[in-house]
Order: structure tokens, then C-alpha cells, then sequence
């Protein structure tokens, strides 16, 4: 795989990530306490970093069939699992990820909870929520960092194209200080869960000591056949819900 | 360490369990096959071609 596709794909998946965990910090952060809030967003990007630090090395040490073979099969099941909630989303059969609506939801349980202070932090509630979504959020992102990264001995650039995204989604959100519902969160989710398929699909493969035909070239015709097969589905469940609504 | 084990779940497995076993059964075979002499790249294709619409229409059926 080339530098250019891994950098893609971790760049889009963190965008996604990163518009999701916004949307909550913005939330807690515009009606409770600013402070907490960063402070809870500081303490998740310190955990994270220390699990990439940590896991990291660690996942280069094993040897690369036995990596490729739990690696592979993780992102292929994780692939699926978003190309699977992306399809049901764009054919109508569930609904739409809305950050208008989550940014209600969230900011009227902030209004309506109860502050308290906690040595340093000035509102519990807002580091505690900040906290929880950027972990959360963020674990899936350092799970495709990782395993791109370890797959490939690319760990370096897997967390550079993180960071570029993280920051590009903070720059925007702080300056229009609103939820990202532009950013056309569905279609990312559908072209990452693609990749994630295609490479989950190649390196489990490899991993399991199956030879592909062509090599690494196997990639290439692998990312167009899934899209293929994924659209393809979305279209038949879209003229199906079609039907049945004018029926 | 419930909430942990749940969390852990969702995560790893998330919302169809079927996805998850047809890829864990998918790479066994894969790693079966792999020991013959039978080319064994398609099987986890084949896998995904056939969980990922069988995992759609059982979620659109529930709805």
C-alpha cells in the first residue's frame, strides 16, 4: 500500500472521529465550563498518546504474518461493521448521523445537570463528559493508527495524517464555534469503511498465508471491487425502501 | 469491569456479532485452505460478499 492511501484513509477516519467528539466538547464547553472542558479534552489526547506510545512499538516487535492475520481480520470486521451502518444510513433504512440534534441533546443534559467542583477542575461534569468523548472517540482513531501504521512500518505517518485531520476539525469548529453538519460525515464513513474492508480483506489474507494474485497489485482491483459491491447494495435497499413507501 | 467488558464488546464486535464470526470462521478456513495446495485468496472475499448483504437484510427486517 502506498503512503498516499494509508495517509487517506487514517486522515478521513480522524476526521469523522474528530467532527464526532467536537460536536461534544462544543456541547459542554458553551454551556457549562470552558476550562473543564479543555482540560478533560487535554487529559483524553495525554491517555491516547500513551496508548499509541505504549501499543505502538509493541505491535512492530510481533512478527508481521501473525500481526497482519489479527490486524486484517479487526479492520475487516470494523470495515464491515461501517460500511454496513453507512449503507443502511444512505439507503433511508436508518437515520442519518445529525450533529444539529446531538449538540441539543448533549447541551440540554448539561444544562439540566448539577455542577461540582473537584480539586483543580471547576466542573466535574464538563471534564468528565469532554473527557469520555475524546477517549472514545479517539480509541477508534488510535486503532486505525496503529494498525495501519504497524502494518505498514508507518506508524509515523499514520499519526501525522491523524493529527492533520484532529487539527483541521478543531481550527474550523472553534472558529465558527458550532457543530461541523456540513461536513458530509455519511460518505466519509462509507468510502473509510470501503478501505478498511479492502486492506482488512488483503492483509487478513496475507496474514493466513493465502498468496494474492498480483501481489500488493491485488489492492487495486480489492478497494474498487468492494466499493462496487457496497454501493450496489445501498442502491438495491434504497429502491426497495423506495417501494415500500409508495406501496 | 462489566462496563469494561460491554465497552469492549461494542467496540471489537459492535452492533452485528454475525460480521464478527463470519470473518474469524473466514480466516480459519482461509488459514486451512492456505496449507494445501488450492489457492486460498478468495475465501475472504467470498466471506464478505456473503455476510455483508445477509447482515443488511437481517437489520432491514427488524426494523
Amino acid at each position: 500500500m502506498t503512503g498516499g492511501a494509508l495517509f487517506i484513509a487514517v486522515f478521513l477516519a480522524c476526521v469523522v472521529e474528530g467532527v464526532e467528539a467536537l460536536t461534544i466538547v462544543l456541547a459542554v464547553g458553551t454551556t457549562r465550563d470552558w476550562r473543564s472542558a479543555s482540560l478533560g479534552v487535554g487529559s483524553a489526547l495525554i491517555a491516547l498518546a500513551v496508548i499509541v506510545a505504549a501499543l505502538g512499538p509493541a505491535l512492530t516487535l510481533l512478527p508481521l504474518n501473525a500481526l497482519r492475520l489479527v490486524v486484517g481480520g479487526l479492520l475487516l470486521i470494523f470495515g464491515l461493521q461501517w460500511l454496513r451502518k453507512a449503507i443502511l444510513r444512505a439507503s433511508g433504512h436508518k437515520a442519518l448521523h445529525d450533529e444539529d440534534a446531538i449538540f441539543r441533546r448533549q447541551t440540554s443534559a448539561a444544562e439540566s445537570a448539577t455542577g461540582q467542583a473537584r480539586g483543580m477542575i471547576t466542573d466535574w461534569y464538563a471534564y468528565v463528559v469532554s473527557f469520555k468523548g475524546v477517549l472514545l472517540e479517539g480509541l477508534e482513531v488510535a486503532f486505525i493508527v496503529l494498525t495501519f501504521g504497524a502494518n505498514q512500518h508507518a506508524i509515523g505517518l499514520a499519526t501525522i495524517a491523524a493529527a492533520a485531520a484532529i487539527v483541521l476539525v478543531v481550527a474550523i469548529g472553534f472558529a465558527v464555534r458550532a457543530p461541523l453538519t456540513r461536513v458530509p460525515e455519511n460518505t466519509l464513513k462509507f468510502v473509510v469503511g470501503i478501505m478498511l474492508t479492502a486492506f482488512g480483506t488483503f492483509w487478513g489474507g496475507e496474514g493466513a498465508g493465502a498468496h494474492w494474485p498480483g501481489e500488493d497489485a491485488a489492492l487495486l482491483a480489492l478497494v474498487p471491487a468492494v466499493a462496487v459491491i457496497a454501493l450496489g447494495l445501498m442502491f438495491a435497499l434504497r429502491t426497495k425502501q423506495f417501494s415500500v413507501e409508495r406501496s | 469491569m462489566k462496563k469494561f467488558g460491554a465497552s469492549l464488546y461494542e467496540f471489537v464486535v459492535g452492533d452485528d456479532w454475525r460480521i464478527a464470526v463470519a470473518v474469524v470462521l473466514a480466516l480459519a478456513i482461509t488459514v486451512g485452505i492456505a496449507r494445501t495446495a488450492i489457492p486460498a485468496w478468495w475465501v475472504l472475499p467470498a466471506a464478505v460478499v456473503l455476510i455483508l448483504p445477509v447482515s443488511l437484510a437481517i437489520a432491514v427486517r427488524r426494523r
